[in-house]
């Protein structure tokens, strides 16, 4: 490979040797083989340095072969699909693939900040909240230094370009992993009928099958896993899903897997997204997600060329790689004397065992022997030299040296902790088991069964007969299954206990350099007795102090490490002491994968009115009104925003105007008891409504306070027509049918929403009669047969209208409703009989003038604080009560008479804008940078009026009844403006209502 | 996400309900401050079985009435809020 030191071993391994990948780290061309992860092709190309440390900068390597990797932390791709702290030891090889090493500074191999590490003894846990205290107003600009110095990778400046999709899924049973008990409980499961989906993180189905050198039945364990898949994807029953990520198991058990569909593809066949998130609904789960080994904690234990003694032997056996020629492995159990054995097996020039522990198994001394493997025992090591492993001190327990190991790889295992992350989210308790030194599933979570090493059983035939059973009980729930299937599970060569020695950290006497409990945050075993020192002793203390467990890798290889070296420290045993709580999602989960296909206009839904098209065509300026789009303006050419809706307004006060109100909410309410339950859901009276009439009606929350309003048309005996404002039409819905359903079930009484069924307009103006009667030449459209608050109901071209004469904007007017189908059509009719008399269509803007104008409340004041008094609507208010809201809209604070009630404001200089939100203060009151003033009140809407000449405003000021000609001043901080204004009633043209009732 | 066995739609995810309120009786309209104060404003919040008020907005638009375990979530019993015997 280029010259350089390969790695590669000459034979074995799943890797694809007619397959050669090109690749770029760090811009330097590198080739590996398909079948390779990153990792794997670094190692195999001689890489050690793949990172720097997250506070200390430290020189870092591969740690690991999984999803566990605190180090190997990596930039993926260039440009809009840049990935930051992809795993190295997840990351499947691609042709052409560019990774980048992180958080160094010029470069990986010379980073200034590594100079953290000379000052690591100012630097300890909680240094930058005892350090930057002070003076308080410096920390702006600590925060912005100390934020230019954390975290790793770099997050894209672009927009993601790639899609993801979603899919609901639904089962029986779901597995997650497919090592030997993942495999053996799948089987089971689908031959007894169930329908099984068969989840794994990785690229391959397997897991440690494909990496242990272990037999079943006769055969290879690779090559059991291989006959094992094949039957299962020979089933209608099962779906497999490698490359997919069981990453968190919620309520009634919905599991949630990250399915990486096309980032292993050099070049994905158009159409298909690039991962999918998979909600499955699975009856019951099987969790056998295998175990996580633990490292041991000594000096300078995260230099490169150190990793996980089961690292060793995956790469040896499953991607071909021996990361080094002279192994050490430094463990507490026998189970990391594999990677001794593999390694030796591969050609490893020198390979030494370092265990902790006294005395071992006098058979695996004598196999030791005749591999030719050196053996210390009641050893462990005490200091790593080199920027990478070049050597290491050996020494006893007690501390005297035993000798100077040259070795360029070292391994070390402290035992191996069960992967019960889906369990323990699934609100699973977990038990400290002392056997093999680590916490097992407590098997009393309703609907997941652990089995295999996830469950504690390291053996092979324990995992197989523990899958076996887990799969075949966890069908039996289900509809269909239930066929018998045989109880025979293969034979497995015999294996002894791991016999953990439990033992967390090397001797601390003996111990040189920094001893790392978490890698990926910078943790050492100092950081936790400080943590102890200062009385951070609960995990939950002791994580977040420390940043414990709270990387990428949420700890996989130092949670059980750290909490067992605060175990010591408090001298109690580790159950006592508990542990943090597992959170999904399980590993880091793409973002994109959470948004799925709704982004961009796909966000939320677009609701059009019935002519929506009319008007984008006239140009019109559209705003969006929760989901609704509605016309601003219509700017003409030419016309500036604010000229055009001052025409607009105007030309309703002079001629008339059409407004689009299509989104008002529309309730249909039909029954016996319609009127009755009116009655009780309105605090204004309805008894008295006549058919063919309508009326303003006001609604209250159960506590008293302005929930809606709108009107009430009574179309029929027992058929109404309920409006509400646009905001609150689901919400006044729900409310009616709360109260039919459940508070008044015995009330005769349907509601049913028609907002979407029929288009509605307003036709306002002096001249708006005129329209009216141009569109209906067959109705009598005058007062006396359609007067303010009637109804009218015809057909035009044999479709139903109705019009209701009423007036938003204060001017005569009629709101004109017909079938959706047929809004278009007479909107553009309606503005053909109205153009001989100049009818404007007019937007939002101008209505919402129009109607500040008149005095109207609408959101600004209906801000769920106001009683109807306060909107000075009291009189409309039953004494009688017996209507929802009547109890509690009796408290005294709601009755105060010197509450906030709406008044009209005018600047006293005619030629200020008074701005909405302003707060009200007394004219005499000087304001103060910093300090507090008492308001009196505040603005709620406020617009310049064409009409008026000057700008006007709605406000709520204390006992504002009987304040009209009080002078004040509005100030608003935020803008830095204060103007003078006078009180005056809240409505400004034409207070009678003549102009309204023509 | 939470699952409910509608009574009328079958089991459906939570995200197509919305949580109105613990179930209590409904003060009638002039019962005074006291008992509207109490069903506005005062909760059990126990650890346990819970009974709550869902409505199926996203479904039948009936409103449900479903005694939870507030620590486990397990849906202890779900039937219509609307009492037996009253008008549909």
């Amino acid at each position: 490979m280029s010259g350089r030191d390969s790695q590669r071993l000459p034979s074995g391994g799943r890797v694809v040797r007619e397959q050669p990948l090109d690749f770029r780290f760090d811009g330097q061309p590198y080739q590996g083989l398909a079948g390779d992860t990153l990792a794997s092709a670094l190692l195999a190309n001689g890489v050690k340095l793949v990172g720097r440390s997250f506070k200390y900068h430290r020189r870092r390597g591969i740690y690991s072969a999984g999803p566990e990797e605190p180090n190997a932390l990596v930039q993926l791709h260039r440009g809009a699909r840049t990935e930051p702290n992809t795993r190295a030891t997840m990351v499947e090889l691609v042709a052409g693939m560019q990774a980048q090493s992180q958080n160094r500074w010029p470069s990986l191999a010379f980073d200034w900040r590594a100079i953290n590490q000379k000052f690591s003894a100012l630097m300890p846990s909680g240094f930058y909240y005892k350090t930057f205290m002070w003076p308080p107003r410096f920390w702006m600009f600590y925060e912005r230094q100390i934020r230019k110095a954390a975290g790793l990778g770099l997050s894209p400046l672009e927009a993601d370009p790639d899609r993801y999709a979603f899919e609901f899924a639904h089962c029986d049973v779901l597995v997650a992993g497919s090592g030997a008990s993942g495999l053996s409980a799948a089987l089971a499961a689908a031959r007894s009928g169930a329908r099984v989906v068969l989840a794994d993180e990785r690229a391959e189905l397997g897991g440690s099958l494909l990496w242990e050198h272990k037999q079943i039945g006769g055969q290879t364990s690779a090559q059991w896993a291989a006959q094992a898949i094949a039957e299962l994807a020979s089933l209608g029953n099962v779906r497999l899903l490698p490359r997919s990520t069981v990453f968190g198991v919620y309520d009634h058990n919905l599991i949630a897997i990250a399915e990486r569909v096309t980032d292993h593809l050099a070049d994905p066949p158009p159409g298909l997204p690039r991962q999918r998130l998979i909600h499955l609904r699975a009856r019951r789960v099987v969790m056998a997600t295998g175990s996580i080994e633990r490292p041991l904690v000594f000096g300078d234990n995260d230099k490169p060329g150190v990793m996980l003694a089961s690292a060793i032997r995956t790469y040896v056996n499953q991607y071909a790689v021996l990361p080094g020629r002279r192994v050490a492995i430094f463990t507490n159990n026998d189970d990391a004397y594999r990677s001794a054995f593999d390694a030796r097996r591969a050609g490893a020039d020198e390979v030494s065992v370092i265990d902790s522990r006294a005395s071992v198994d006098g058979e695996l001394v004598a196999r030791l022997r005749s591999a030719g493997i050196a053996h210390h025992l009641d050893a462990c090591v005490a200091a790593v030299h080199g920027k990478a492993v070049e050597s290491v001190d050996v020494v006893r327990r007690d501390g005297t040296r035993i000798a100077r190991l040259a070795c360029d790889l070292l391994g070390s295992s402290g035992g191996w902790s069960p992967t019960v992350h889906l369990y323990s989210q699934a609100g699973g308790k977990l038990r400290f088991d002392d056997a093999i030194a680590a916490f097992v599933p407590k098997q009393i979570a309703a609907a997941i069964d652990a089995a295999g090493a996830a469950n504690g059983e390291f053996s092979l035939a324990g995992a197989l007969a523990q899958g076996h059973a887990a799969g075949a009980e966890a069908a039996r729930s289900a509809p269909g299954a239930g066929r018998a299937i045989a109880a025979a599970v293969p034979a497995c060569e015999p294996e002894a206990a791991a016999r953990v020695g439990p033992m967390w950290q090397a001797p601390r006497q003996a111990s040189r350099g920094k001893r790392f409990v978490d890698i990926q945050d910078d943790v050492t075993v100092e950081d936790i007795e400080l943590a102890h020192r200062e009385n951070f002793r609960s995990v939950e203390h002791l994580k977040r102090y420390t940043t414990l467990g709270m990387g990428t890798d949420q700890g996989k290889t130092s949670n059980v490490n750290g909490l067992s070296i605060m175990a010591e420290l408090r001298g109690e045993p580790i159950p006592t002491v508990g542990t943090t709580t597992f959170r999904p999602p399980y590993t880091p989960v793409a973002l994109g994968l959470f948004a799925g296909a709704e982004t961009g206009k796909h966000q939320t839904p677009v609701r059009r009115t019935a002519v929506h098209a009319w008007h984008l065509q006239r140009g019109a300026t559209m705003a969006t009104v929760g989901q609704w789009m509605r016309p601003k303006v219509y700017q003409r050419n030419g016309e500036s925003f604010d000229a055009a809706w001052q025409r607009e307004s105007l030309a309703v006060r002079n001629g008339v105007g059409l407004v689009d109100v299509g989104t008002l909410g529309k309730i249909d309410l039909q029954g016996p008891d319609a009127a009755a339950f009116l009655q009780r859901v309105y605090c204004n009276n309805f008894a008295n409504l006549a058919v063919g009439r309508l009326r303003y009606g006001l609604m209250l929350r159960e506590d008293g306070i302005v929930m809606d309003d709108g009107t009430v048309a009574r179309l029929a005996e027992q058929h109404f027509l309920v409006t509400t404002t646009t905001a609150n039409a689901a919400k006044v819905l729900t409310h009616f049918e709360w109260l039919l359903q459940v508070a008044w079930p015995e009330l005769k009484c349907h509601a049913v929403s028609v907002t979407e069924q029929f288009a509605q307009f307003a036709l306002a103006g002096p001249k708006s009669r005129d329209v009216l009667a141009r569109l209906l030449p067959q109705c009598d459209v005058s007062d006396a047969a359609l007067p303010h608050l009637g109804t009218l109901q015809t057909t035009l071209d044999g479709e139903v209208l109705t019009v209701y004469r009423m007036s938003y904007s204060g001017e005569r007017a009629y709101e004109i409703a017909i079938g959706a189908d047929c809004g278009e059509s007479l909107w553009t009719h309606l503005l053909e009989c109205g153009e001989a008399l100049g009818i404007t269509p007019y937007g939002t803007e101008a209505m919402g003038v129009l109607r500040i104008e008149k005095g109207h409340v609408a959101g600004g004041e209906l801000d769920g604080r106001v009683t109807a008094a306060d909107l000075g609507l009291g009189k409309l208010v039953r004494k009688s009560g017996g209507f929802v809201g009547a109890a509690l809209a009796q408290r005294s604070a709601l009755v105060d008479p010197n509450r906030p009630v709406l008044v009209g404001l005018v600047p006293v200089d005619a030629q200020v804008l008074i701005r909405a939100g302003s707060q009200l203060i007394g004219t005499d009151v000087v304001v103060r940078p910093g300090e507090v003033v008492t308001k009196q009140g505040f603005v709620s809407s406020a617009t310049p009026s064409a009409l008026l000449g000057h700008s006007i405003a709605l406000a709520f000021l204390d006992n504002g009844a009987t304040r009209h000609g009080e002078e004040l001043v509005a100030a608003s901080p935020l803008s830095g403006e204060s103007t003078r204004v006078r009180v005056v009633p809240p409505v400004f043209v034409d207070p009678d209502s003549a102009r309204l009732k023509g | 996400m939470q699952q409910f066995n509608c009574h009328f739609c079958g089991p459906r995810d939570q995200s197509e309900f919305t949580y109105l309120r613990e179930v209590a009786p409904v003060p009638a309209l002039d019962a005074g401050i006291a008992p509207w104060q109490r069903f506005v404003y005062e909760r059990d919040n126990p650890c346990g079985a819970h009974a709550e008020w869902w409505h199926h907005n996203h479904g039948c638009r009936q409103v449900l009435e479903i005694v939870r375990h507030t620590q486990t979530h397990a849906v202890l019993e779900i039937r219509p809020a609307r009492k037996p015997g009253t008008v549909a």
